[in-house]
């Protein structure tokens, strides 16, 4: 079918390529020799073609600091100027947030105090009872229970009234974009492609320009990270209504529905499952951002966290991590047991028989208040009696230090100078000619002119961005800890995949692991390898190995049983069956594994130049030292672009790997 | 008698521009233009009628046309050319506000698949079209309570659909469609995706249906049988053409091609043809038996009776006037030799 939209001379050109025999070979030539060559050529190159002469570079920054100076200074309709504008709506945003916070800790007034921590505990208990089962009640209340004798009380609080504000929000937006997508065509041309690059943004990205036009603080905080987490909700709303079963649309257009009744009656309700899904993403999402939105002033788990490690009170820092995880866990578990629950139909009687969770959502309620007026301990936990373990993690951190220090020193050493220093002289010296070429035919191969002509796009503005050793040192980073993530992932995914109860078992930890906000994962990397680049790359290992992992996993069990009942029943050995069968049609599944790890590894980076790296992240960090909205916003583009390069890449090859395997 | 629904000429190519294609070749393009150009040919110069009361099955293979039809009937798709003409208007013409009026009022559909809505009960699912026609909700769930037992499923309203068997969901999907009292009732594959067994039991349950709401019914299925079964008339559909419409016995005797005779090549005779198809004109003085049987007996239902009697029998009419005999020789042929038999 794609073939034959193709003009014969492409067509054998491609199938001169594919060749006979050892095709693969073939093809992997063609495709490298190019960039190879320029790589070769490289010393001989004029410098023009190495590296995009600064007087060349697109001012971008300019440009983009210009149009914000106009949107700061110049009044629209000579009334108020856009930052007057966007001021005011995130003014809008403090009142659902104060009234959130007061109802959750702060109170309204002396006489009015907010919920008792029992209180918010018991309805933890009793959402987690009614949404899935008496288990996740008791995980509920353990998490919560924790939150408050670890004298993390207020902190959680405040962190929570974020997510409970900004996810709504974010969750309405999205739905509204979804929608609007998907009653105009044009619309969805338009909102994809932005939504794609918005998705590929790293979380500073936001935050400067909303630093900007909001200004430092908590309500700045919120609205970057209503603004990180909607796009996802627009999306899977998109995606939600297109796979509304034809038939049950029909049925509404029968049942003689209007267009309005067709939406929300039939469309919005079917495509539930979808949503939810969104309503899950969302929610973690702004828990991720609400705790990075700390360096533009939110306040919270986050902002302790972020003083803490400043200052390399590293058992203190754990703390709280401890706490940010099991805030993440509790809110993933809840919104996928709410995700998941059918309904199912009422009881009768009287009020609290068809509505006993109600019922003793209230009581528990009236009951915290009563028992909290006589015993204040149960208002707010008295600091006297919390229990902390900074101390214990200190002690167990110097233990490791002092046992292990030498080990880790060597692997850290020799590592950077036998390995990561050379790899970045190498990369250093690709000339962005070669990634060009390099790209164009990669795109051209598997995706034809179309993807070709984005992927130039793509590599013309890293090269022109005027950021191109920054974009190298960040590729050289992320390609490494990529490599070592996949190695890690697919040995990991392999073992994992051998048995139901170990592929259980792993699934379970990567499910956990990957609800913890990004921000988490420093902590261990700074914990044993103190601040400098090793530890970072640490950083993106431990967060982006955990795709690979699962997608290895996913890929090998989705193999058709009858084919390895096939390859058995042909004489295989269990590891030619692995090597010969499973793998090979696993590797599709694998390879988007890999993609979605480039994608964590890019994140990453940037937030892990908090502990001073010198690529494209340190630059987001330094933009937003001097308040450069458009420098931020030019470098977070060429993150996004790297990520968007590959994951085009990835996908075009993948696509037509399952054609060619009859996977699809 | 006047068609209740009925369609002429009506096309329906899926391709670049349907229209102006159709057009260019005077409205009747041949089968090579049709894959020179391709195009994708649904459903071509469909002309069919359905009288008020009758059950008329469409039948065909996979792919052959039989949703797309239908559905052009119902104008859920827009056929490319032709009329519908529904209680004699032409359905195609109505502005769209008319015709959600005429959907709500007038006409029901059942799907394959149910196409229930999972977020509502069973109460609310076949409420629901009253509901989107602003009937109040103490009526509509009165009446939906009413279809909701005549479907017998009387105890099951507050259910969820996922609560419910594949034969439950469909009957759900059955009231729902009847909420309304609608004229015209569509059914697409209804009983396909229940195994056979339910399937058995649904067509009893939509029979008895039928002699007490007497629908004018479109009826769509794959499976001969359930046509013969349930049919009053029906149309054969390959390749989005009608190829023969007729009742049971006709397609059975006389099939207008290859492809409708390889329908009814493995069906039971003797279950569809009546006894007038194997009678003989009575001869004078002829011996027969006391026994009687009616013409518009199934030969299956008295065959027993018939090969049981040395004699043969005497054949009555509706009047109970004598119209013939009929001997065990010819129901044996009949049974064993499978022939094409033109009767007395
Ligand atoms: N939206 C569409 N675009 C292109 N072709 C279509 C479309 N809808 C249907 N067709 C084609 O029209 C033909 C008739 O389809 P239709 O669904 O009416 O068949 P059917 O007889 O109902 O088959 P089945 O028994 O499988 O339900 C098929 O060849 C189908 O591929
Ligand atoms: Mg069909």
């Amino acid at each position: 079918m794609a073939e034959s939209a193709v003009p014969n001379g492409e067509l054998a050109l491609r199938r001169w390529v594919a060749g006979t025999g050892q095709s693969g070979l073939r093809v992997a030539l063609f495709l490298v020799a190019p960039s190879v060559l320029v790589l070769a050529l490289g010393p001989f190159l004029p410098d023009w073609l190495r590296i995009v002469p600064q007087e060349w570079s697109a001012p971008f920054v300019g440009w983009i600091n210009a149009a914000v100076e106009i949107l700061r200074r110049e009044e629209i309709f000579g009334l108020f100027t856009f930052r007057d504008l966007t001021r005011a709506i995130a003014n809008l945003i403090d009142y659902p947030l104060d009234f959130v916070e007061a109802i959750l800790v702060a109170g309204f007034s002396e006489s009015v105090p907010g919920l008792p921590w029992i209180a918010v505990t018991g309805l933890a208990i009793v959402l987690g009872w009614y949404l899935q089962g008496r288990q996740l009640g008791v995980i509920a209340g353990i998490c919560f229970a924790y939150m408050a004798i670890f004298g993390k009380w207020e902190l959680s609080m405040v962190t929570l009234s974020v997510v409970l504000v900004a996810a709504p929000i974010a969750g309405a937006i999205g739905v509204a974009l979804g929608i609007a997508a998907y009653k105009r065509r044009w619309f969805e041309t338009v909102l994809w492609p932005i939504l794609n690059v918005m998705q590929a943004l790293p979380h500073f990205s936001y935050m400067i320009p909303v630093a900007i036009f909001i200004g430092i603080g908590h309500k700045a905080g919120t609205i970057a990270t209503i603004i990180f987490a909607f796009p996802v909700m627009a999306r899977l709303t998109l995606l939600g209504l297109k796979g509304v079963s034809p038939e049950v649309r029909e049925a509404g257009t029968m049942a003689g529905c209007t267009k309005r009744q067709m939406l929300w009656k039939v469309e919005l309700p079917a495509a539930r499952p979808t949503l939810m899904v969104g309503v899950n993403q969302v929610i973690m999402l702004c828990l991720a951002m609400v705790v990075l939105a700390s360096f533009v002033g939110a306040k919270g788990l986050g902002h302790d966290l972020l003083n803490r490690l400043r200052s390399l009170w590293i058992g203190q820092a754990l703390e709280i991590g401890v706490v940010i995880v099991f805030m993440a866990i509790i809110l993933d578990r809840l919104s996928q047991a709410w995700a998941r629950k059918e309904p199912e139909h009422m009881r009768e009687g009287p009020f609290h028989v068809r509505h006993p969770f109600l019922t003793a959502g209230a009581a528990v309620v009236v009951v915290s208040y009563v028992m909290a007026a006589f015993v204040p301990a149960l208002q707010l936990w008295p600091k006297s009696l919390s229990i902390t373990t900074a101390p214990l993690w200190d002690a167990l951190i110097d233990d490791i230090i002092v046992y292990a220090f030498d080990y880790l020193e060597l692997i850290k050493d020799t590592l950077l100078v036998h390995v990561l220093i050379p790899m970045r002289d190498l990369y250093l010296m690709l000339p962005w000619s070669a990634l060009l070429v390099f790209a164009v035919t990669l795109g051209w191969y598997y995706g034809g002119w179309q993807v070709a002509g984005i992927q130039a796009l793509f590599a013309l503005y890293l090269a022109f961005a005027g950021f191109w050793e920054r974009t190298l040192i960040t590729a050289y980073m992320v390609s490494f800890a990529v490599i070592v993530c996949v190695i890690i992932g697919s040995i990991v995914g392999i073992w994992a995949a051998a048995g139901p109860r170990r592929t259980k078992v792993v699934e379970l930890i990567l499910d956990t692991f990957q609800t913890f906000p990004s921000f988490i994962y420093l902590i261990p990397a700074i914990m044993l390898f103190s601040v400098n680049d090793f530890a970072a790359i640490m950083a993106i290992v431990i967060y982006a190995t955990i795709p690979t992992t699962r997608l290895t996993i996913f890929g090998l069990r989705m193999v058709p049983h009858d084919i390895v009942e096939a390859a058995i029943t042909s004489g295989c050995t269990p590891r030619q069956v692995l090597w010969k069968v499973r793998m090979p049609l696993a590797f599709p599944a694998i390879m988007l594994g890999i993609n979605q790890t480039i994608m964590y590894a890019l994140f990453m980076v940037v937030i892990a130049a908090f502990i001073g790296t010198t690529d494209l992240g340190q630059e987001i960090f330094r933009s937003k030292a001097d308040n450069n909205a458009g420098k931020s916003l030019v470098v977070g583009l060429c993150i996004a672009f790297m990520g968007l390069m590959a994951d085009q890449l990835i996908n075009a090859w993948a696509r037509e790997r399952k054609k060619l395997l009859g996977l699809e | 008698m006047d068609a209740k629904i009925a369609c002429r000429r009506v096309w329906k190519l899926y391709g670049r521009d349907p229209e102006g294609f159709l057009a260019a070749h005077g409205g009747d393009p041949s089968d090579g233009a049709i894959v020179a150009d391709g195009y994708i040919p649904a459903v071509r110069h469909a002309s069919l009628e359905v009288f008020p009361g009758e059950i008329l099955v469409i039948m065909g293979l996979s792919g052959s046309g039989k949703s797309t039809l239908v559905r052009c009937l119902s104008r859920l798709i827009e056929p490319t050319a032709g009329e519908v003409l529904f209680d004699g208007q032409d359905l195609l013409k109505v502005p769209a506000r008319e015709l959600i009026e005429i959907r709500r009022h007038k006409m029901g559909m059942v799907f394959q698949h149910f196409a229930l809505l999972p977020h509502r009960t069973v109460l609310q699912n076949v409420a629901f079209p009253l509901e989107v026609q602003g009937v109040d909700r103490a009526t509509r769930e009165q009446r939906a309570l009413e279809i909701i037992e005549l479907v017998g499923l009387k105890g099951r309203d507050r259910y969820y659909p996922r609560e419910l068997s594949g034969g439950q969901q469909q009957r759900v999907g059955i009231a729902r469609s009847l909420a309304v009292e609608p004229d015209v009732w569509f059914l697409d594959e209804p009983f396909s995706a229940l195994d056979p067994l339910i399937r058995r039991e649904m067509q009893d349950e939509f029979l008895r249906l039928q002699t007490m709401l007497r629908k004018t019914i479109a009826f769509i299925t794959h499976d001969f049988d359930e046509a013969i079964r349930l049919a009053d008339r029906i149309a054969i559909m390959n390749e989005g053409r009608i190829v023969q419409i007729g009742t049971p016995e006709e397609l059975v005797t006389r099939p207008a091609d290859d492809y409708v005779a390889n329908f009814t090549r493995d069906v039971a005779r003797e279950k569809l043809l009546t006894i007038a198809s194997v009678m003989q004109a009575p001869a004078v003085g002829q011996p027969v038996s006391d026994g009687t049987v009616r013409q518009t007996d199934k030969v299956a239902d008295v065959a027993r009776q018939i090969v049981g009697s040395e004699l043969p029998l005497r054949v009555a009419d509706d009047s109970d006037r004598i119209v013939g005999v009929v001997s065990r020789a010819r129901v044996l042929d009949m049974l064993f030799s499978r022939e094409p038999d033109s009767g007395g």
